[in-house]
């Protein structure tokens, strides 16, 4: 019942949504991808206060759902926070979706979706 | 269907050993991912600081010139596998690739040397993030496969072990009402062959008085011939 060897075989790239400064200090790290011209994907965005709910969500869409090259998604806290209905009803493997801190946001456990997966697995 | 009952027993032993070789599993896991999820927080904090040092050095934003030479991705990950009871579970292994550096002329100017140690807190950072997002992954797609098992479990527990004994128990049942209903007839049977002989018995008896009354009847009418010799007395 395990996934297929071909569901995350090409996956190799992380993707980040979040905000200026994560976005830069893994960009430095290396992680940036931008797909080959004509279609110029970007494998990241960045999210300020002006970024729309609803272009946030399309990116998290065409992340998790429309490419097949993306391995880990990694997205802040706080902006995870302002979709979290959708990163609620994510429960697929590939990518597996990863909810990050920033600089000006530290880390809270209690929200983080797999976390409080596994606190309601335990009965607490 | 005894062996039907003994397979499906055989099947619930050996789900159920699997399904706690995997719980057992799950348990670490999770364990590893609250572990990972602290060790993230501390990590991406030291490398938000060191983030920090490097505008500080160059003096400016650098967040638009890196989003914009950011072309391949010198950081990737790649997936193995690891058997863990017959589940298949992706771990992802992060390698750099050599050779392609985007971000050669960041910090020319000035900084160059915070930035290339930014680069490296956050590429451990990221490390950090990969081995996380492994765990993760297994985490998902145990859960999922603990389900599957337990509901697999549950359903021999109790349906198809009971239904399997219902199964036998209606035979044997059925089989013993035979066996009476067998035995019955052949009470039965030898309770008419009983009755017939003492029928026939009490016919025999019932007929054999008349037969001696025949010969009675007979003898008298041979006595009745037979006594011509006699004299007659009365004429």
């Amino acid at each position: 019942m395990a996934a297929p060897a071909s569901a995350y075989k090409d996956r190799q790239f992380l993707a980040v949504i979040g905000d200026e400064d994560t976005v830069t200090g893994l960009l430095l790290a290396g992680v940036g991808h931008v797909s080959p011209p004509p279609d110029n994907q970007k494998n990241f965005l960045v999210v300020d206060t002006k970024t729309e709910n609803s272009a946030i969500e399309a990116a998290f869409d065409r992340f998790t759902h429309e490419r097949k090259d993306i391995a880990i998604l990694l997205i802040n806290q706080h902006i995870a926070e302002r979709i979290r209905h959708r990163v609620e009803t994510y429960t697929a493997a590939f990518p597996s979706l990863l909810e990050i801190p920033s600089k000006d946001h530290p880390y809270d456990p209690e929200k983080d979706s797999v976390l409080k997966r596994v606190r309601r697995l335990f009965g607490e | 269907m005894k062996g039907k009952l003994k397979g499906a027993q055989t099947g619930h032993d050996l789900l159920k050993r699997k399904s706690e070789a995997l719980t057992k599993r799950f348990r670490e896991i999770t364990r590893r991912i609250d572990e990972a999820k602290r060790k993230m927080g501390r990590v991406m904090q030291i490398a938000a600081f060191s983030l920090a040092e490097v505008t500080y050095a160059v003096g400016g934003e650098i967040g638009y010139q890196i989003q914009e030479s950011a072309k391949q991705a010198r950081f990737r990950v790649r997936t193995k596998q690891e058997n863990v009871s017959g589940v298949f579970l992706p771990q992802f292994e992060s390698y750099q690739t050599e050779g392609n550096n985007d971000f050669g002329l960041t910090g020319l100017g000035k900084g160059g040397q915070q930035v290339q140690r930014c680069r490296e807190t956050y590429a451990r950072a990221v490390e950090t993030l990969v081995e996380l997002a492994s765990l993760q992954t297994a985490f998902v797609i145990l859960d999922e496969v603990i389900k599957v098992v337990n509901r697999r479990v549950n359903a021999i527990e109790h349906v198809i072990i009971p239904r399997t004994e219902n199964t036998i128990k209606y035979i044997n049942s059925e089989l013993d009402e035979l066996d009476r209903e067998e035995f019955y007839r052949l009470k039965k049977v030898s309770g008419k062959k009983q009755r017939d002989a003492a029928e026939q018995e009490a016919a025999r008896e019932a007929k054999s008085p008349e037969k001696e009354i025949a010969t009675a009847e007979a003898g008298e009418s041979r006595d009745l011939l037979g006594d011509e010799d006699n004299e007659d007395v009365i004429f």
